[in-house]
């Protein structure tokens, strides 16, 4: 039976979709994209009433033959922010950090971008292409690429400019758009070594070049070390096939290395001795300095972390007593051994409990759990990874770097948590 | 051959594991014909490897440019609206400001070739001619004052004797520039005396300014 045709009820129920709206929006926080919302309960479905879902059969095997989440969670999407970029194709999208859990990003809500709009290819008439300095230049099918020994592996992918817009000061309302250029998720695939070694490396390989096969032919230069350590080629994320923006049918996985640089769609890789000096590594994703000189192949991702909630999207809604704070935390370099909280704006700090698989180069998730007094709170969190490495200020950062930098801002992030459980990105003295 | 020496055959290539490293040992793949890779090896590095046979003018180039590129990148590479500007802004990159175009800020020529062949006109890649993309090269080396004469031809023969005015611009990684945790032990407690607060965001959908200027904010 569905929705439509149950019997009326004789209890009068309040819509379900009833915002919460007062109370919380404070400052135009309302406003924000993916303000979380609650509804009000419906007596008819609370004890002692017996709801329908318990009284009347459910939709059969066949209704969803691949399931969607409920309908509940249509809010959970990934967002753009329209004024970022001159046109949609070449754009960003970001993931909802503030209403996931776990270390794990669902396939369907990862962040896109793509310097040319998500290339449609069959995996039929895919090939992967290896030449340049090997003994003999080579040409792959996809089901080439399955016959390899496959690694299955879960590592983080963080876009270089993920918190860019945040180098001038605190800009956007929500850890979304703030720290949502990041996601996690298991590749299974074949090491890009495997794949090297068939073709051959001359002993003069010192770089390789991957290069997409959508329209922006994305190319970047990687050191032969590192596409000899730990790359891989997948063509599943979490079990299933690339989706379409994430690659399909295979892709290049960089790990601990800024996102540009796990190229799409991959379509060649040519083995050189020296860097192409790619648009990408040249005019995009390098990191000019105050002093107007520019860092290039500032390839890794350092430790950085988030509180995802409580956060702008993802205000408090119970009030005082009990409170949830948890967050995320990953490094490029490692593992995270450590995250502290504040609830002070940095008065006092505290050890947060990290829960779940502790991975290299894999997102972390951690929890602090605290007796929330109502009063206002500034949170703020540190991370920790076992090179010694602990995430700067966001202050300490532009001593070193400036201001004009876009790329790799890993400094520690502030929310202003008001009386009322809404939240505001800030920063503090 | 008896069945011992083909169990101890197979016991051969299954110890040879995944670990070792000649050449073609899955035996996966088949050899990329030279017709096959001329197809799709299009890049172009510093040094001119990758260069096709061709040569442009900066007068052929403008008449590429504004059939093919003015539309989004303006008459004279100064950016039409949003889209990217590619020539100007010369003592910028200190500025709060910086204009980071061909001229001001890339440190190769080799680059403006490479990218724009495979990626430009932005919605039709990969569908210029060598001589057009030479030309169109030249011309925009002109607009940003690297060659000054509007009869200057580029080809695959001159091509690495232009040098980039920002091609000292660059510099390596110097990360970790920040303490580590080795150096200075994070405080934990009465680690402040007051806190206020400095910054708070703008609400998002509010477009920041309305020219359309982020006030730097770029995320390519
Ligand atoms: C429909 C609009 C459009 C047209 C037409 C177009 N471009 Fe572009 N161009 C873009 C966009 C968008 C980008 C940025 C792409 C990205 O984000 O990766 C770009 C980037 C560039 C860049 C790199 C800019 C930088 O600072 O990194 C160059 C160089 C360029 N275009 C040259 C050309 C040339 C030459 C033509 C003509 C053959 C052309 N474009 C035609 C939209 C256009």
């Amino acid at each position: 039976m569905s929705k439509s045709d149950r019997p009326e009820k004789g209890i009068a129920s309040p819509s379900r979709r009833n915002l919460l709206k007062a109370g919380l929006a404070a400052g135009g926080l309302a406003a924000t994209a993916g303000f979380a919302r609650a509804a009000e309960p419906d007596p008819y479905n609370l004890p002692p009433n017996v709801a329908d879902w318990s009284r009347y059969l459910g939709v059969g095997v066949d209704n969803a033959p691949y399931g969607m989440p409920s309908e509940h969670e249509s809010e959970v999407v990934r967002r753009s922010v329209e004024w970022l970029t001159a046109s949609r194709e070449s754009s960003i999208n970001f993931t909802p950090l503030h209403d996931l859990d776990g270390i794990i990003t669902p396939n369907g809500l990862c962040f896109e971008r793509h310097h040319g709009g998500v290339a449609e290819m069959n995996p039929t008439d895919y090939r992967l292409m290896i030449n340049g300095l090997v003994d003999k230049p080579l040409i792959f099918t996809l089901e080439d690429l399955k016959r390899f020994p496959r690694e299955n592996r879960i590592y983080f992918l963080e876009c270089a400019a993920n918190s860019g817009m945040e180098w001038r000061g605190a800009q956007l309302n929500g850890c979304q758009f703030t720290h949502g250029m990041v996601h996690c998720v298991m590749y299974t695939g074949v090491p890009l070594k495997y794949i090297l070694e068939e073709a051959g490396l001359k002993t003069n390989a010192k770089w390789i070049m991957p290069e997409g096969g959508d329209a922006a032919g994305m190319n970047r230069s990687v050191p032969i070390e590192k596409a000899l350590d730990d790359c891989m080629v997948a063509f599943k994320m979490n079990g299933e096939a690339l989706r379409p923006e994430q690659g399909y049918p295979a892709r290049l996985v960089v790990p601990g290395w800024e996102g540009n640089m796990w190229v799409k769609w991959l379509r060649r890789i040519e083995v050189g001795d020296q860097p192409w000096h790619a648009r990408e590594e040249t005019s995009k994703y390098t990191d000019l300095l105050a002093n107007g000189k520019a860092r290039r192949f500032t390839w890794v991702m350092d430790a950085k972390s988030v509180i995802t909630n409580p956060s702008p999207q993802a205000p408090i809604t119970h009030g005082k007593g009990q409170t949830v704070l948890t967050g995320l935390a990953w490094s490029g370099n490692g593992r995270i051994t450590r995250v502290d909280v504040t609830l002070d704006g940095g008065k006092n700090w505290h050890q947060a409990r990290i829960d779940g698989p502790s991975l290299p180069k894999a997102l972390h998730r951690f929890y602090f759990e605290f007796d929330w007094d109502g009063s206002d709170l500034l949170l703020q969190s540190r991370a920790y990874d076992e090179t010694g490495y602990v995430q700067p200020t966001k202050d300490e950062l532009r001593a070193v770097r400036g201001e004009n930098s876009i790329y790799h801002n890993n400094g520690i992030q502030t929310w202003h948590v008001m009386a009322n459980g809404g939240v505001e990105n800030v920063e503090i003295s | 051959m008896s069945r011992f020496l083909k169990v101890l055959t197979l016991a051969a290539v299954v110890s040879l594991g995944v670990g070792a490293a000649e050449a073609g040992k899955f035996g996966l793949g088949r050899e990329a014909t030279p017709e096959e890779i001329a197809g799709w090896d299009i890049d172009v590095r510093p040094d001119g490897q990758g260069l096709p046979e061709g040569r442009g003018t900066v007068a052929e180039g403008e008449v590429v440019f504004a059939e093919q590129c003015a539309i989004c990148h303006g008459d004279f590479a100064e950016g039409a609206g949003r889209w990217p500007v590619l020539a100007g802004g010369w003592d910028t990159l200190k500025s709060q400001n910086p204009v980071k175009t061909i001229g001001s800020y890339w440190p190769y020529l080799s680059t403006v070739y490479d990218y724009i062949y495979r990626a430009m006109p932005f919605g039709n890649a990969q569908s210029l001619t060598p001589d057009q993309t030479y030309a169109i090269v030249a011309y925009l080396l002109y607009m940003n004052d690297v060659v000054t004469d509007e009869e200057f031809e580029l080809s695959k023969e001159n091509f690495t004797s232009i040098r980039m005015p920002n091609e000292d611009g660059f510099i390596d990684d110097g990360r970790p520039d920040t303490p580590l945790v080795s150096e200075v032990q994070p405080c934990m407690t009465d680690c402040k005396e007051e806190v206020k607060i400095t910054k708070r965001a703008r609400i998002i959908d509010v477009t920041p300014e309305e020219d359309g200027e982020t006030a730097g904010i770029n995320v390519d």
